[in-house]
């Protein structure tokens, strides 16, 4: 992809990534390159470390061997936004869709001051973007699921973030809020961006996504979703080597 | 009906009771507001407590008690962080760790220094009638220093009270400010004893807080209810005090009760 009208656009490189628990190895010389524009769906069963994939690429975890090296044409603060699960937002929290989106202009602002003309206009923008103008007063508790996901897809272009991580990002979506929600990520990605979303649901992936990373502690696969699935990569993911992927996706 | 609220007012004690009292209900509830939606009323709990033995030290060297709790307050603020992350401890775990054993050391350094006749009652439910003016002076620094970080981290504070996980993606000022924030709740606690005492502390940091987030939808209005109701319990129960004979801070945590139990039966907010 050509770069040179996306300020926001990057690449980034993932080389011999190693994380360890106590010992234990919940990420082994994992290693793979993301190209400018691209959504990338992250897969695998339960433990898989896509989690732990996200956590490390953040900087939340140290990383025991190996290097995330990012390039980007931006060379401002805030590079990589984070859709956290559900569970460790703080719903009681009352924050508006509006004050939600304006978060992601921390990183721009300094110590003491305030949003000013241009913040405003950037967040009523991205709410614009996300579809969810008519919503900007309402609670982030009074949203449906999808809704939540596309304020927090909307707090990321705010940031001017390069590199959006999506974690679970589809648990507790209706189908329909999915699509809603894949259409958004999609345009963010014609911009130059990488958006990795990591998800149990194996449905539709060819559609939704122009690379699918197949995790399992390692990479068992990298590339193309309808490249992907072999009854080999499913054996390494699920254990199961009767587990594999109709044209349509479904398992 | 006038003289209800000037008469007193007459007393050079009263004076500085009621300017006690304002600044108690603006500043509890004001930090008051993140302590609620943040579940951490178990720390300020412990912090009101663990406060005990730098007041004591205060007695025992002849300082200030208010000026004498302003770093122990610091301290075990930024040893609950540093316990619980070197340790990998739940942050309740070691609150409970760290509350109980300075409570206990302020209680032992109480029975053993001879030397100082310290009323316990008052340490226990605060002497808003008897505040000092060097207790005032304390407490107006405190305010002036709390309210400017409380505007200088706004924004930050409104990500890592929301999500903590996506602010600490954004860098480490996120541990910055939940540092200073700790700090700044110590701080309040402070002014919040001298008015209440350590007992009595938490009602005016949670109760008109906890009433506010009833009865309003945004956090920013939150906090300015919260103020608003803090002082107007704070002041209803120093006049209640002063004319039923009644110590202070049970009189202000009754009426901030009242408050939130009126809030209860009538209010806005659906349940999380």
């Amino acid at each position: 992809m050509n770069t040179t009208h996306y300020p926001h656009a990057a690449r980034m490189s993932l080389q011999d990534v190693t994380v360890e628990f106590d010992g234990h190895k919940a990420l082994n010389g994992v290693s793979f390159d993301v190209g400018a524009g691209t959504l990338m769906g992250v897969v695998g069963p339960n433990g898989a470390g896509k989690s732990t994939l996200f956590n490390a690429i953040a900087g939340l975890l140290p990383v025991r061997r190996g290097k995330v090296t990012l390039h980007r044409v931006d060379q401002g603060n805030g590079a990589l936004a984070y859709v956290p699960q559900r569970e460790s937002v703080n719903w009681r929290f009352p924050v508006t869709a509006m004050d939600v989106v304006m978060m992601g202009r921390c990183c721009r602002l300094g110590w003491c001051r305030r949003p000013g003309k241009r913040d405003r206009e950037l967040v009523d923008d991205c709410l614009c973007r996300v579809g969810l103008w008519d919503h900007r007063s309402a609670l982030m508790t009074e949203l449906s699921g999808g809704q939540r996901q596309r304020v927090f897809v909307a707090r990321a272009l705010t940031q001017e973030a390069s590199v959006l991580l999506l974690d679970e990002a589809f648990s507790g979506v209706d189908a329909g809020a999915q699509e809603g929600l894949v259409e958004v990520l999609q345009t963010v990605r014609n911009e130059g961006r990488i958006v990795l979303l990591a998800t149990h649901d194996l449905t539709n992936l060819a559609g939704r996504f122009d690379q699918v990373l197949c995790l399992n502690r390692r990479v068992c696969a990298c590339g193309p979703p309808d490249e992907v699935f072999t009854s080999e990569v499913m054996e390494q993911l699920y254990g199961a080597p009767g587990v594999h992927l109709t044209n349509d996706g479904e398992r | 009906m006038i003289d209800f609220f000037v008469a007193p007012l007459e007393y050079g004690f009263m004076v500085r009771a009621l300017i006690g009292s304002v600044l108690v209900g603006v500043m509890c509830p004001l930090v008051g507001a993140y302590v609620v939606t943040r579940n951490l009323a178990f720390m300020g709990d412990a912090l009101a407590h663990a406060v005990l033995p730098g007041m004591v030290l205060g007695f025992i060297a002849g300082i200030n008690p208010a000026i004498a709790a302003v770093p122990t307050g610091v301290a075990v603020a930024v040893l609950v962080r540093i316990v619980s992350r070197r340790a990998g401890l739940s942050t309740d775990t070691s609150i409970g760790i760290l509350f109980a054993a300075m409570f206990a050391l302020g209680l032992a350094m109480l029975s053993t220094a001879t030397t100082i006749r310290v009323d316990m009652e008052d340490l226990l439910l605060g002497q808003l009638l008897g505040i000092s003016p060097t207790s005032i002076y304390v407490s107006l620094g405190i305010t002036a220093a709390v309210i400017l970080g409380l505007f200088a981290l706004h924004h930050w504070l409104l990500f890592a009270s929301f999500d903590p996980v996506g602010a600490q993606v954004l860098g480490r000022r996120t541990n910055i400010v939940d540092y200073v924030f700790l700090v700044m709740l110590a701080l309040v606690i402070v002014i919040g004893i001298q008015a209440a005492g350590v007992i009595l502390v938490m009602a005016m940091l949670v109760t008109p807080a906890a009433t506010a987030y009833l009865l309003v939808r945004r956090f920013v209005s939150m906090m300015i209810a919260a103020a608003l109701l803090g002082t107007a319990a704070a002041v209803t129960g120093l006049y209640v005090s002063y004319h039923f004979n009644l110590p202070a801070g049970p009189a202000m945590t009754l009426v901030a009760s009242a408050i939130f139990a009126l809030a209860v039966a009538f209010r806005r907010r659906a349940p999380v």
